[in-house]
């Protein structure tokens, strides 16, 4: 899968003699994007007027809402309580996600110590899992942390793994037959091989990060956004409950193009084909 | 068949001019399967030796013995007259699936067998780029593998192996995976790089015109084990360019002469 996924074939995009398709496929990728999310927000607008349910309010009354919310400091204070166990949790699986799966990749004994935890993890459902949790750990930081890295650590392990596991024996054999080291292998070969892998599996983990915080927030004591959207629902007033899970789902996106641009960056450092 | 004396056995020579030599090799792999028996070949200074032989007769098994990739069962290889027991700086492999990274350039990946021995970065990017010029590939340092051709990658992967200054370049079916027409620019301009770099080269194929167009020596195997049948030196001129090669009478006479010779063991 590597060459496929990792480099863009060039030629593609510039045959002459295109259709109206392949014109419109030339637009810079952001105007897709911004048009793909006005007609979402558009659809959305239309649904919230009809109205589907008198729980689903216009997309309009939700962004007057969330400035509500940030102007009464409420959103800031209550991401002030979700953030720091979700960036504790999600560099913690950064750091042994990839640690994990890079070992598991690379010997036996991490693999078969690490591989069967790693699948109980991943298939494990989340609402049995944390009562267990807070039984353990109590209602604090830490049961909050742990949500966090149950759900994305799997993820980010199991593609480093398989990146790594699954490197061209055909590299490697170029790499020894030119008398490279081991470590050379590992370094040159395998890790800028898994490191499609990798951030595809680190994507999966933020976002399955962001899911375990609001399911904690939600499910171990109403606090941070978890408390917001929970409240506005018990008092019915859904806009003020869609504004803070719209800003959660912003928030998501954002930190997720953001390591996009770092995932772009390194391709580039390791002199890859231009990713679009 | 008239001009069989043209097409000579392969005679003892003096071991000065044996560069190569397989004594006595066999590769049994794990799940029993016998890939060589008993196979010894002799490979001179400054020529270039095809293995040629049906698909599954052990060619890159052995060339990769000969490279110190494979553990052989049995026998030794002697580079230099000395046993080797691995891969050394004086053999350069080319890959017949290319091997190249696809995510580096044309130029790192040709300076690549240097950047393992820890060249520097500007050292080993002027010589790469003086053999990506001599492969033909001038203009294509800073672009991917993926945005050439099956010839322009074997090129490449060509010019990677140049550039460790190799004595002995391995090559396992390189042109395979390439279409005819190119495939002959390959040969052509691979005799003629030959002419100018002094190597010597063990070269696989499957292709009796490819061998026989290529080699000073062709040695035959076959295969259930794989060994040697013969050792055939074609011994014709090639100073009169590549279209009158191959009407050469001697060129074609070896041609019909493997091709009889390998027929028997084809069932
Ligand atoms: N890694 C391996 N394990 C077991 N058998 C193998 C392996 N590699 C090759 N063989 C077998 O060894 C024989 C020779 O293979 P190979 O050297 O690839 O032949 P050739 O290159 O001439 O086609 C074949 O029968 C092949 O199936
Ligand atoms: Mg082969």
């Amino acid at each position: 899968m590597s060459a496929e996924t990792l480099s863009h074939d060039p030629s593609a995009s510039s045959e002459p003699g295109m259709g109206l398709k392949d014109r419109v496929g030339d637009l810079p990728p952001i105007v897709w994007k911004l048009l793909s999310f006005a007609l979402f927000f558009g659809l959305w607008e239309l649904a919230g007027r009809i109205p589907i349910s008198l729980a689903f309010p216009p997309f309009g009354d939700v962004v007057v809402a969330l400035f509500g919310l940030i102007s009464s400091g409420e959103l800031i204070a209550a991401y002030g309580r979700t953030l720091p166990p979700l960036l504790i949790g999600l560099s913690i699986t950064s750091v042994f996600g990839v640690g994990f799966g890079v070992a598991m990749g690379l010997s036996r004994t991490s693999e078969w110590a690490l591989f069967p935890p790693m699948i109980i993890l991943q298939t494990a459902p989340m609402a049995a899992i944390i009562p267990l949790i807070t039984y353990a750990y109590g209602i604090g930081l830490t049961a909050k942390v742990i949500a966090v890295v149950i759900l994305s650590l799997p993820m980010v392990t199991l593609n480093s793994y398989n990146g790594i596991r699954y490197t061209s024996d055909s590299l490697l054999e170029m790499t020894r037959s030119f008398m490279g080291t081991r470590r050379q292998q590992v370094v040159k070969i395998m890790l800028p091989h898994a490191s499609g892998m990798i951030f595809a599996g680190l994507r999966l983990g933020i976002s399955g990060g962001f899911i375990g915080i609001v399911l904690a927030e939600l499910l171990i004591t109403p606090t941070g956004i978890g408390d917001i959207i929970s409240y506005y629902r018990s008092v019915a007033r859904y806009a003020e409950m869609f504004a803070a899970i719209f800003s959660i789902i912003a928030l998501a996106t954002l930190v997720l193009t953001g390591l996009q641009v770092v995932e772009r960056r390194i391709f580039k450092a390791l002199g890859q084909g231009s990713l679009r | 068949m008239t001009s069989v004396t043209a097409i000579r056995m392969a005679e003892p020579v003096e071991v000065a001019d044996i560069i190569v030599k397989a004594v006595d090799i066999s590769k049994r792999y794990g799940d029993g399967t016998q890939a060589l028996s008993d196979v010894t070949i002799e490979f001179r200074r400054g020529e270039l030796t095809t293995l040629l032989g049906p698909s599954g007769c052990g060619k890159t098994t052995l060339l990769k013995i000969i490279a110190g990739l494979l553990p052989a069962s049995g026998g030794e290889v002697r580079v230099d007259n000395r046993t080797v027991y691995g891969p050394g700086p004086e053999r350069a492999f080319v890959f017949q699936d290319f091997a190249l990274m696809p995510w580096a350039s044309v130029l790192r990946n040709v300076a690549f067998g240097l950047e393992l021995r820890g060249t520097p970065k500007a050292e080993r990017e002027d010589i790469a780029r003086r053999y990506i010029k001599s492969v033909g590939l001038a203009g294509a340092e800073h672009k991917f593998p993926s945005e050439l051709s099956g010839g322009m990658r074997q090129r490449a992967g060509l010019a990677r192996a140049l550039t460790v200054n190799a004595d002995v370049l391995l090559m396992d079916e390189p042109f395979s995976a390439i279409d005819e027409q190119m495939r002959r620019k390959l040969q052509e301009d691979l005799l003629e790089l030959l002419r100018e770099e002094q190597k010597s080269v063990i070269f696989v194929t499957h292709s009796i015109e490819e061998a026989v167009y290529l080699s000073d020596q062709v040695v035959l195997l076959t295969r259930n084990p794989g060994r040697v049948v013969k050792s055939i030196r074609p011994g014709f001129d090639r100073g009169a360019g590549p279209e009158a090669v191959r009407r050469d009478q001697r060129y074609l006479d070896a041609v019909d002469d493997i091709w009889s010779q390998l027929k028997q063991y084809l069932s």
